[in-house]
């Protein structure tokens, strides 16, 4: 029986902002995955940061998405730093409405062995410390 | 055409290399002034020769420990320095660090300049140590996903170089085997045993795809060299080696590399090393063909491979296919790769290994001596922006 892909407890997962990330992890508490759009050229950037590295625009746009997510790259990681024996699907994801932006992000419940790239995931969102949400993936229904 | 070479490495020193954590009760000062003073006495100088510093890595010596001009000077009794500057960001900047070097000796702002990288692993193993640094804001869009080392942000690159190119863990193999064999015989290297395909493919699996063996070696100690003018260099101890063409730098599709995976489609399956090769051989006056041997900065066997395809040794794509006919071996490949071992098998000093190689090579003493060498390549990173190369010569 392989043992599915998990995540980091959530408890062990500690993340900080500041005001150009803030609204992406104030929008995953609510449940929505959205990714930072230049209000100026259109182009989507992630992380986000303050500057359109397309056009130098400050201003930006959130865009709500869909929550669907492409495997492009993954690693099967075995073990973490007092997990010895966890073992995690770490994806570089592709979002299909954010052209040109990726996030890492976690592929969970799921076989390692079966993951590919192009794979099709969806969104979920797990709690994690200091009352913070983690968008993490699932195998698409 | 080859360039005119205005300064060259005369000294190289370094200490005895010891399993991660091993050096205790030697520090960091103690370890980076024992192969500063072996590199002088390498050079025929002496510690009151040296004017300048030209570091990497911002300084810093590991992660979260630094080296300071002000220590050496004092502890060393330099009486006066000129210069003293560090390539920015990590282990990348290794063979750029020479150019530096030379930037402040062809402007005159010094005469004599040390390069060195200590490294002492009691507190913090780097090989984890994206899981140990505190959350910022742009890791804390990588971090929470478990890659917790180097190793583990390049087998995303790796996987996504397997898929686009058919690149096989065969190559990997290779890479960490045929530096296992070249590592046999040097009395410093920490792993000499032989390693066997059996011993690889049986390893244990860190980051899939890569295995224990895919990952370089953790390791205490300092390497340090002196650069001088080719003018001065003539009237040292040894035979100069000419700094033929050093360059760093990158491209933004590369970008932030390990806190960063926006990379375009080519850029992502790559070692970032295209642009820096481009201007390294422009200046130098070369092309692939000419270089004898490579010394390749080898964190994680397949950056080994993307780096061959980056500076030219075959096509874009081919590295699995140019590593497994047993091109980069010492005894039989058309260009001998990591002559010394590597940081897979001899011992991990961010790099300065490479440099240390690339001299002896030039100078025709090396231990693994690739007959009538001429030119040597060395690179530092695959990492953040910068990474760099050097071409090394020969002295006439």
């Amino acid at each position: 029986m392989t043992a599915l892909a998990t995540a980091l407890p959530g408890e062990n997962v500690h993340i900080t902002t500041d005001p150009y990330t803030e609204p992406f992890w104030q929008a995953a508490k609510e449940d929505r995955l959205v990714a930072a759009k230049c209000a100026g050229c259109g182009t989507f950037r992630m992380p986000p940061t303050p500057f359109c590295p397309n056009c130098q625009s400050r201003e930006v746009e959130w865009a709500q998405l869909a929550g669907r997510a492409v495997v492009y790259s993954f690693s099967v990681v075995h073990g973490f730093p007092g997990l010895p024996d966890i073992t995690l699907v770490a994806a570089v994801l592709e979002l299909p409405d954010a052209p040109g932006a990726r996030l890492v992000s976690n592929v969970i419940d799921v076989d390692p062995a079966q993951v590919r790239i192009g794979d099709e995931v969806e969104v979920l969102f797990s709690p994690i410390a200091e009352g913070w949400k983690l968008p993490l993936f699932r195998p698409a229904g | 055409m080859r360039a005119t070479s205005d300064v060259a490495i005369v000294g190289v020193g370094a200490t005895e290399y010891y399993r991660r954590g091993q050096s205790w009760p030697r520090t960091i000062t103690e370890l980076a002034g024992s192969a500063i003073l072996a590199a002088c006495e390498d050079a025929g100088l002496t510690a009151k020769d040296i004017d300048g510093f030209a570091y990497y890595s911002g300084a810093g010596a590991g992660y979260g420990q630094s080296m300071d001009t002000a220590d050496f000077m004092e502890t060393l009794g330099i009486p006066e320095v000129t210069f003293t500057a560090a390539l920015t960001s990590g282990g990348g900047g290794a063979a750029g660090s020479i150019g530096l070097a030379r930037a402040a000796i062809v402007a005159g702002d010094a005469n004599v300049v040390v390069t060195v990288m200590a490294l002492q692993q009691a507190r913090q193993r780097l090989g984890s140590v994206f899981a140990a640094v505190p959350p910022s804001p742009l890791n804390s869009f990588i971090q929470p996903s478990g890659l917790s080392g180097p190793g583990h942000l390049m087998s995303v690159l790796t996987r996504r170089h397997m898929h686009d190119y058919g690149t096989r863990r065969e190559a990997f193999a290779e890479i960490a085997l045929s530096q296992r064999e070249n590592a046999a015989n040097r009395p410093k290297a920490l792993k000499k045993e032989p390693l066997t395909r059996a011993d690889y493919f049986n390893a244990r699996m860190i980051a899939e795809p890569l295995c224990l063996y895919d990952f370089c070696l953790e390791t205490d100690g300092a390497v340090a060299v002196i650069t001088t003018s080719a003018d001065r260099a003539k009237d040292l101890k040894q035979k100069p080696v000419p700094v033929v063409a050093a360059a760093h730098g990158g491209r933004r599709e590369w970008g932030r590399a390990f806190g960063w995976m926006g990379m375009p489609g080519e850029n992502f399956a790559s070692s970032g090393h295209a642009p820096v090769a481009k201007h390294l051989y422009q200046r130098a006056g070369v092309g692939p063909a000419d270089i004898d041997v490579a010394l390749l900065y080898d964190h994680f066997s397949p950056m080994v491979l993307m780096q061959l395809e980056d500076y030219g040794f075959c096509a874009k794509g081919e590295g699995g296919e140019f590593v497994e006919s047993g091109a980069i071996r010492y005894k039989g490949g058309s260009i001998p790769v990591n002559t010394h071992g590597g940081q897979l098998s001899e011992a991990y000093i961010i790099g300065m290994t490479h440099i240390k190689e690339g001299v002896e090579q030039m100078r025709g003493t090396a231990i693994n001596q690739v007959p009538d060498a001429e030119l040597a390549l060395v690179s530092g990173g695959p990492a953040a922006l910068p990474v760099s190369g050097l071409i090394l010569g020969r002295d006439s």
